[in-house]
């Protein structure tokens, strides 16, 4: 995919970023547990499920910097924006909190990613039309993985319960989000681009909600509901996880590794 | 500029091994998509990676462009392309041998479709004592493409490339 062949619309741009953030961000989020996962399986197994994501933000990042027409690498989007900027919705930038909370996060957002990606794979345009389709065995597998850990740890013993429990009480109030529509993508989804975000609500909830049931755990009802990443309104921590993520290529503008 | 047919072009470039297996070359996993020279002069190379985030693809990269410059080519061009989507279905009978000899289980049956959920395997064979006894130990392994079985039989661990 040369640039020269990639039309200009910054609509799609907008919108690549955001799928794209949503990965990055993730990406980072997960990899902080190389090395302190439970068991050196699981290490193994949210190395590779991160670089997965990682994967998908430079194929994501390196699109909006074309689509947009203002010529940024996926390094320039990466390391030198600033968090106003970033477009990922809240859930990805919380901390990981423990086990439980982790796997709560990875499989909601894997579950959501599988449904965006199943029907992303039809888009008009043909570059997010590959990049969903790599993506979706990708995130298949992701879903699967973390299901499995859901339903083990929700239908486990008396403290893995409670603690499954409280990893998804945790995030909760930012899974609306996900499904939250605005003018941009009801405008690309009627040109046959991108997923109504909308859309997505049902049968992600649908296949969420049959592994709760086996899982013993119960969908929480929060009181509110949080959103506004997608305008770069984003959480305390977002800060941190961005110096984290940007620091090296700051202090060192320019180098390659 | 060196006159040559896209077939020893493809010679050339098509035994660069991947770095993470380097049993099998770019050929055997179906990585490598087209050789071909382009109306100015130049030798674009199309490749794909195995998983989005596949840290392999960089130095491949680099060794299909390093071949062809020692060949005395000098307008070379990789591009990375992603569809059609790579699937293990592309890993050559030869890939598969030479996977098993190496100690990992080559990926076993077709590729799932993209509207079922992961299929599960039936059977994996040991690579080593040949036993179909085997069982997963953890669905991700020592790469994005592959996972960790044991061996019930011979007792021994070993990785099998996961269908995709």
């Amino acid at each position: 995919m040369s640039s020269s062949e990639i039309a200009v619309d910054t609509r799609v741009g907008e919108y690549a970023l955001r799928l794209g953030d949503d990965a990055l961000v993730l990406a980072q989020r997960t990899g902080e547990w190389i090395a302190s996962a439970p068991e050196l399986e699981e290490d193994l197994a949210l190395g590779n499920l991160a670089l997965d994501l990682l994967g998908q933000a430079r194929s994501l990042l390196t699109y909006a910097g074309q689509a947009d027409g203002s010529g940024r690498s996926e390094d320039d989007l990466a390391y030198f924006r600033d968090e106003r900027e970033f477009r990922n919705c809240q859930l990805v930038e919380l901390p990981s909190g423990d086990f439980g909370a982790t796997m709560a996060r990875l499989f909601v957002f894997a579950s959501y990613q599988y449904e965006l990606y199943s029907r992303l794979v039809d888009s008009a345009d043909q570059t997010l039309a590959a990049i969903a389709a790599k993506a979706l065995k990708e995130v298949a597998y992701h879903r699967d993985h973390t299901g499995a850990w859901v339903i083990r740890l929700g239908d486990g013993t008396e403290e893995s319960h409670r603690r499954m429990q409280a990893g998804l009480d945790t995030i909760w109030p930012y899974v609306r989000e996900l499904f939250e529509s605005d003018d941009l993508v009801t405008e690309l989804a009627a040109a046959g681009i991108a997923v109504d975000p909308a859309d997505l609500d049902g049968p992600t909830m649908t296949h969420v909600r049959a592994v709760f049931l086996e899982a013993t755990l119960d969908e929480p009802e929060p009181a509110s509901h949080h959103s506004g990443g997608r305008r770069g309104i984003h959480t305390e921590q977002m800060g941190y996880l961005l110096a984290e993520l940007q620091h090296l290529a700051r202090s060192h503008p320019g180098a390659q590794w | 500029m060196v006159t040559t047919t896209i077939q020893s072009l493809r010679d050339l470039v098509a035994d660069v091994p991947d770095p993470e297996i380097p049993v099998l070359t770019i050929e055997d996993l179906g990585i490598l998509r087209d050789v071909r020279s382009t109306a100015d002069g130049a030798i674009e190379v199309d490749i794909t990676p195995t998983y989005s985030g596949c840290p392999a693809m960089d130095a491949i990269r680099d060794d299909i462009t390093q071949r062809l410059i020692d060949a005395g080519h000098e307008r070379i061009r990789v591009r990375l392309i992603l569809a059609p989507a790579w699937t293990t279905d592309w890993i050559s009978d030869d890939g598969r041998r030479k996977l098993t000899e190496f100690g990992i289980a080559p990926p076993s049956g077709a590729a799932p479709h993209r509207s079922g959920p992961v299929t599960l395997t039936l059977s994996v064979r040991c690579p080593r004592c040949g036993s179909p006894d085997t069982r997963e130990l953890s669905r991700f392994g020592s790469t994005a493409c592959k996972a960790l079985w044991r061996c019930n039989q011979c007792r021994e661990p070993f990785d099998h490339f996961k269908a995709l």
